[in-house]
């Protein structure tokens, strides 16, 4: 598979491409299920990432908190949900930051796609 | 025979699994969403089910991208739920119908549906806050539990087609059950959202609203979209409405609308729920 299945602006489908691209993040990411790993990740985040293999850009995107760079590194976001946890945030603060936004004004436009 | 007695379909957003276990039900937050299950309870107290067939999607429990089945179905004489990594209390086990499982995975395979039967199986908050809403305040569900799971997070997912005949077959297999038993089928997840990407945050109040009507009397209508479709219009996550079009499907009667509630946002979604009564 070599193209997206899907062209929608702001939006990355996770298809085949970005399945293989992610696999070593993503893997990482479904480890931190489990309380014990999400502390040893807490302890030594390098050597974590190193254990899973991850490459530099998934390591940079790891290192900056950065969402929309774990997207692009083949982050699927319901895997990257289990890393946002770590750091206790919810999928508004998520929001937020993959828009540019503050919490409360991503929270406003979720509340006025109501009216 | 099984009697289907009906279809609830509802999202499953884990932040109101963070609401039940805080007790904010009635916070002016989540009011206009919790007081909408009070109808849906009188109604599942009608009709009594026995089992409930949980049609849902998991999100990095279960499944991992090692090995992704399109439909599974659970075998197990108890599944297990198990901490998502984001802090929701663990849950009590769900009891099984293994009797009922193997019939549904036997007749599903008849008719050409490829799957993963699995006779051990976690369950995430797809399948474990729906039941938390159906039956409040009960320490373990009491009802037994069939678990589908229909893959919306790896593309390519079954299309909208395919999970409306996926659906057909799963109430072609009720239909054909040789015990006794009274069953509701839950469709969980949307509607519209999107969690990933510059685009987080869309929500589609129009193409929700329309498929809340169709899905009642016309719900091949429905079935005609492609995925990308789907994605466009209800977003990267919305395509969870695959799991209610498996659960319309599955009703082979004549079938009403009971009860709905529509409202936006709860967490990033615009949150759905429907009561869909079968008659035979």
């Amino acid at each position: 598979m070599s193209k997206p299945l899907v062209s929608i602006r702001g939006t990355t489908v996770f298809d085949g491409v970005q399945a293989r691209k992610g696999y070593a993040l993503n893997k990482m990411c479904f480890s931190f299920n489990s309380a014990e790993n999400r502390a040893e990740f807490k302890r030594d985040e390098e050597a974590y990432c190193a254990k899973y293999g991850l490459n530099p850009a998934q390591r940079n995107a790891i290192r900056n908190r950065n969402v929309l760079e774990l997207i692009a590194a083949g982050g699927n976001i319901y895997y990257l949900a289990k890393f946002a946890g770590i750091f206790g945030l919810s999928v508004q603060d998520v929001g937020a930051q993959q828009t540019g936004m503050t919490v409360e004004a991503f929270k406003a436009k979720l509340a006025a796609a109501g009216r | 025979m099984a009697t289907i007695v009906g279809a609830i379909t509802t999202s499953h957003i884990p932040a109101i699994g963070s609401a039940i276990a805080k007790g904010a039900q009635n916070e002016p937050y989540w009011k206009p969403f919790f007081s909408a299950f009070g109808k849906v309870r009188e109604w599942l107290a009608e009709v009594r089910p026995d089992t409930a067939v949980v049609v849902y999607n998991d999100h990095g429990l279960q499944f991992f991208l090692d090995r992704m089945p399109t439909f599974a179905v659970g075998a197990a004489a108890e599944y297990r739920n198990a901490d998502e990594g984001w802090g929701l209390p663990t849950l009590p086990p769900y009891r099984g119908d293994a009797e009922l499982s193997w019939h549904l995975i036997d007749s599903l395979v008849e008719d050409e549906f490829d799957l993963t039967t699995c006779q051990e199986m976690l369950v995430d908050h797809a399948f474990a806050v729906p039941l938390q809403l159906l039956w409040p305040g009960e320490r373990v569900c009491p009802v037994a539990t069939v678990p589908v799971v229909v893959n919306t997070v790896q593309h390519p997912l079954p299309s909208p087609t395919r999970c409306f005949k996926f659906g057909q077959a799963l109430g072609r297999a009720l239909d054909s059950f040789g015990g006794e038993r009274r069953v509701v089928v839950i469709g969980t997840g949307g509607l519209s959202h999107q969690l990933d990407g510059e685009r987080a945050g869309f929500i589609n109040k129009d193409f929700d609203l329309m498929c809340m009507d169709k899905i009642v009397a016309e719900p091949e209508s429905l079935a005609h979209y492609s995925v990308p479709e789907l994605v466009e219009l209800a977003g990267t996550q919305g395509v969870e409405f695959l799991n209610w079009l498996v659960a319309r499907a599955a009703l082979t009667g004549r079938v009403s609308k009971v009860h709905s509630n529509y409202h936006i946002p709860i967490s990033n979604t615009a949150s759905g729920l429907m009561v869909l009564e079968n008659r035979g």
